[in-house]
Parts: C-alpha cells; sequence; structure tokens
C-alpha cells in the first residue's frame, strides 16, 4: 500500500512539473507575435481576449449568387433564421422540394440529390444529402479575412 | 322642480326599512362584483404573465428553452410577445374558453403526462394539433393582434416574404399556414395535412 502510494505522488510530481513545462512553453509561444507577421486575429495574443466583433448582416437579396466553379453548392441567397432541419422536419425542403418547388418560386434540388453514395437512384432525398447545410451556406456580407485570387473559369463567367 | 320631486320621492322610499334592506343589497352586491370581478381579472392576469407560463419545469426546460432563441423572445424592435399573446385570446368569451380549457390541462400536469422531455416529445404533435386547429379556426387572431396583411409595408419584406404574402392575402390564407413552428421547435410532420415535407 505504502510504496504504491508514494510511487503515484512520485509519478504525479513528475507530471505535474510536465505539465508545468508544457505550459510555460505554450505561453511562451502564445505571447511572442512573429515579427512582422499579423494575424487574422487582429494580433492580439491567446492569454486575452480579443474584443468581439460585432454581428454580421446576413445576405437576404433574393438574388442567387454566381457559381464559380461547376460542382459548387451553390450559395444560399437568403436569411435561414429558425429554420428546423432535424429527423422530424426539413424545411428547406418545404420549398425546394420538387413539389414544393413551383409554389414558392425556389430552386428545385437537382437530380443529384437523389443520389445515395453508390450512384442509386432513389425516390427521394438521398440521405447524404438530407442535411442542405454541410454544403450550402448562407452568406454576411463581410470583408475577407484574406485575398483570395481564385477566378471561375472562362465557361462560367 | 320635477327633478327635486323626482329625488324627494325616491328619498322617502329607502327610508322604508324594507327599501333600505333592498338598497344595502344592492349596494353590498355591486362592492363584491367589484371585488370579485377585479379578483378574477388580477387573477387571470397573473396567470397571463411569463412567469405563471414558465412556473412549471415542464414549460421551462422544452417550449420556453426553443422560444428563447426566436424572434419572438428577442428582436430588433425590442417587442416581445410573451406566451399568453400567442397562446390566450383577448377577447373575453375566447378567453375564458381557453382558460377553462387550460385548467383541464392541469390534470396533465398532475398526472405527469409530460414531466420528462421524452414524454413532453411525445404528446408535442398532439398538443401542436391543437393549437393549429384553434388558430386555424380563429384564422390566426392572436398573430393578427400585432401583425396585420394590411399593415404590411411588401416593399420592405424579402421577395420571398412579399411574393408570398401577396398571393396569401388573395387566396385567403392565415399566418398558422406558413408559420407553423415560428416559436417552438416542430414535432415529426410527417401526416400533418397541410405541412409540404
Ligand atoms: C419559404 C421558402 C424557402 C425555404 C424554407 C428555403 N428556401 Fe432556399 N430559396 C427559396 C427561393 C424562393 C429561392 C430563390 C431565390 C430567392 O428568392 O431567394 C431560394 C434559393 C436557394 C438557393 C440558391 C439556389 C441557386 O440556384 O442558386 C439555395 C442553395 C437555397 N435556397 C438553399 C436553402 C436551404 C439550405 C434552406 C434550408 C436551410 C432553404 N433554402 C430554405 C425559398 C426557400
Ligand atoms: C453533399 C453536399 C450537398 C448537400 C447535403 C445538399 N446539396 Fe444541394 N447541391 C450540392 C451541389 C454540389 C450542387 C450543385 C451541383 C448539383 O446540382 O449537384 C447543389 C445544388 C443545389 C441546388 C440548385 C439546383 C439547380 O438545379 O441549380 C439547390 C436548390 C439545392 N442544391 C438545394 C439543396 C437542399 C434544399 C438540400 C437539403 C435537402 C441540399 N441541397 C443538400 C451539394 C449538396
Ligand atoms: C406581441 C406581438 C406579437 C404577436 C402576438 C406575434 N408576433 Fe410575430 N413578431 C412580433 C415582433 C415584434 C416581431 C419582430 C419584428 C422585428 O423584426 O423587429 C415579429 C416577427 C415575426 C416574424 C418574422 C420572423 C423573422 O425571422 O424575421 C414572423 C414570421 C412572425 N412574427 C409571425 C408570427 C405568427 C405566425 C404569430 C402568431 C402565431 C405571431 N407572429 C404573433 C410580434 C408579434
Ligand atoms: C402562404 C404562406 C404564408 C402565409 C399565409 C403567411 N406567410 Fe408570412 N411569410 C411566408 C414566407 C415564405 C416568408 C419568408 C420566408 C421566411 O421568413 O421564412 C414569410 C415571412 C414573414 C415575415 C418576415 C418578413 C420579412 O421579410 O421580414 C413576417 C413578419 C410574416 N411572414 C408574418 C406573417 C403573418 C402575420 C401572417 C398572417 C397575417 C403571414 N405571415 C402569413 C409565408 C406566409
Ligand atoms: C409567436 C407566438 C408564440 C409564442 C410567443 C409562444 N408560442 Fe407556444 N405555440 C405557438 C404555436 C404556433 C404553436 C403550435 C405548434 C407550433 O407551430 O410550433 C405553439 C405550441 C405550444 C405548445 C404545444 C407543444 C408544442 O411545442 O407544439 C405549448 C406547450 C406552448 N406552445 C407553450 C408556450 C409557452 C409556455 C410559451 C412562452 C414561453 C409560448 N408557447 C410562447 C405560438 C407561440
Amino acid at each position: 500500500m505504502r510504496t504504491r502510494n508514494s510511487d503515484f505522488r512520485v509519478g504525479l510530481k513528475g507530471l505535474l512539473a510536465t505539465l508545468a513545462v508544457c505550459m510555460s512553453m505554450v505561453s511562451f509561444q502564445a505571447t511572442a507575435a512573429p515579427a512582422g507577421e499579423s494575424s487574422i486575429r487582429n494580433n492580439s495574443d491567446l492569454t486575452t481576449d480579443a474584443p468581439a466583433e460585432p454581428m454580421k448582416k446576413m445576405v437576404d437579396t433574393d438574388v442567387t449568387f454566381d457559381r464559380d466553379f461547376v460542382e459548387q453548392p451553390p450559395l444560399i441567397p437568403h436569411d435561414i433564421r429558425g429554420y428546423q432541419v432535424d429527423k422530424n422536419v426539413n424545411k428547406c425542403l418545404t420549398c425546394h422540394s420538387w413539389k414544393n418547388a413551383k409554389k414558392w418560386k425556389a430552386t428545385r434540388i437537382s437530380i443529384t440529390h437523389f443520389k445515395d453514395r453508390d450512384g442509386n437512384q432513389l425516390a427521394d432525398v438521398a440521405p447524404n444529402r438530407y442535411f442542405c447545410l454541410q454544403c450550402h451556406v448562407p452568406q454576411a456580407d463581410t470583408k475577407p479575412l484574406i485575398e483570395n485570387k481564385f477566378k471561375p473559369v472562362e465557361s462560367l463567367k | 322642480m320635477a327633478k327635486e320631486f323626482f329625488v324627494k320621492r325616491y328619498w322617502k322610499m329607502l327610508k322604508r326599512p324594507v327599501s333600505v334592506a333592498f338598497g344595502l343589497i344592492l349596494l353590498f352586491g355591486f362592492g363584491a362584483g367589484i371585488i370579485f370581478w377585479g379578483g378574477l381579472h388580477t387573477g387571470l392576469e397573473m396567470t397571463n404573465t411569463e412567469e405563471f407560463c414558465i412556473g412549471c419545469h415542464e414549460m421551462r426546460d422544452n417550449v420556453y428553452e426553443e422560444y428563447k432563441t426566436t424572434v419572438h423572445y428577442s428582436n430588433a424592435s425590442g417587442v416581445r410577445a410573451e406566451c399568453s399573446d400567442c397562446h390566450v385570446p383577448q377577447e373575453w368569451g375566447p378567453k375564458m374558453v381557453r382558460k377553462i380549457q387550460a385548467s383541464k390541462e392541469l390534470w396533465g400536469k398532475i398526472a405527469g403526462t409530460i414531466d420528462t422531455r421524452e414524454k413532453f416529445l411525445d404528446h408535442r404533435l398532439e398538443m401542436a394539433s391543437r393549437e393549429w386547429a384553434r388558430m386555424k379556426e380563429n384564422d390566426s387572431q392572436e398573430c393578427r393582434n400585432c401583425h396585420n396583411f394590411e399593415f404590411m409595408d411588401y416593399s420592405m419584406q424579402s421577395n420571398r416574404a412579399m411574393d408570398i404574402h401577396y398571393q396569401a392575402q388573395k387566396n385567403g390564407d392565415t399566418c398558422i399556414d406558413c408559420h407553423k413552428g415560428i416559436a417552438h421547435e416542430l414535432p415529426d410532420m410527417s401526416g400533418v395535412a397541410d405541412w409540404e415535407g
């Protein structure tokens, strides 16, 4: 009993010491900003909380976005606040399913959404396409954090 | 002079013992009426507050938690729609009917029909359907106490809303036809007649 207990204590001490060393290294790295490099976190170090940016407004123009490459999931041009998508309901499909799209003047989901991962054509939305927001995202009107030089191919311009 | 005569006559009448008793009864009845009515009113008002509605954990842990994330809890205008704004009619008749129904629902509380999240979810469709039916019946009166097609500036709305509201107004559709789940999460909607899932 005794030896085991002290073994444990020694082990714990060692562990704590290692931890302390690790922590000091982490904090050292965090505070020392690389010379001349500015980060997208506004140069704030990890030990202090950066002031929160104001919440961004969602783009709700209802004007569909251009696509930049053929396989791109189109961006969502409308507000989706409170839209429930879970095992009970899929709010998106109340407008985007083939049955309903016309009434709501919404784009129908394309036939790719009916294909499962093995390429079988299903009668309804495939399970791997059910959670729309995995691929489709709304946009906020913000300045890009990093410049992006991507250009669509000529045929998509 | 006729006026004085009128007053005098009543005074004489009241001086007779029988009439005094009668008058007293009337007066007492009147007073009691005010107190009772006031009490009833205060009581009804009290049961309309948010604190009362979420006084039990069934409401606090389920519908209230969900509602807190929605537009009717907090929005740009700073106008909050409370539980009673959507669930209790403002007119006297329908209000009484709803309150009496609500006392029946209290049995559910006592019997523990929805005292866990699981049980609550099992009963959600049934409870929601009752509210949909009620709102369909009264042309979404509670929504229209605050919102009105007539007062909507369609040009300020999103295109999607503008188009569809214009159509809805023409077709006589009511708010709850399209705005189910406006304040709470929806149950499994397969099988709900006018849900286009
Ligand atoms: C009330 C009906 C409605 C609901 C609900 C709805 N949408 Fe839409 N959606 C539209 C309409 C209408 C358009 C066409 C552009 C517009 O008017 O905004 C559209 C456009 C889109 C587009 C762009 C299509 C394109 O061709 O570029 C995507 C992507 C999209 N929606 C995804 C979603 C997702 C994901 C959800 C669920 C989170 C959703 N929508 C819920 C009506 C709806
Ligand atoms: C696995 C990723 C993925 C998921 C999940 C997904 N989509 Fe898509 N979606 C795409 C891609 C990629 C495209 C563009 C190419 C295509 O049509 O397949 C697209 C296209 C669309 C379009 C435009 C169709 C057209 O003809 O232009 C709509 C509308 C759409 N999706 C809606 C939805 C909705 C609603 C859901 C949820 C039920 C959903 N998507 C789920 C990837 C996805
Ligand atoms: C107490 C008044 C009140 C009642 C009752 C009420 N609302 Fe609202 N509603 C509001 C306010 C305030 C807003 C937020 C306006 C804003 O954006 O600032 C709002 C917003 C909305 C929105 C916009 C949602 C969004 O995401 O922008 C919808 C849809 C809506 N209400 C539908 C309903 C329906 C349906 C009912 C009836 C079940 C209802 N309301 C009852 C006051 C009310
Ligand atoms: C035929 C269907 C339909 C009916 C009926 C309907 N709405 Fe809407 N409403 C929509 C759609 C679609 C949107 C836009 C998408 C969204 O916000 O989810 C919308 C959006 C709204 C908005 C937000 C508008 C904006 O752009 O900020 C409010 C508020 C609203 N509805 C209130 C009501 C009220 C109140 C009633 C009843 C008097 C009503 N709606 C009836 C379909 C309908
Ligand atoms: C903006 C209107 C609105 C407000 C505010 C609101 N509700 Fe509801 N409530 C509804 C509607 C509409 C339904 C019908 C089901 C649905 O569409 O989600 C409902 C359904 C319910 C149900 C039945 C179960 C369910 O989830 O469908 C309960 C219980 C309930 N509400 C309690 C409350 C309580 C408690 C509050 C206050 C914390 C509250 N509601 C605030 C509109 C509202």
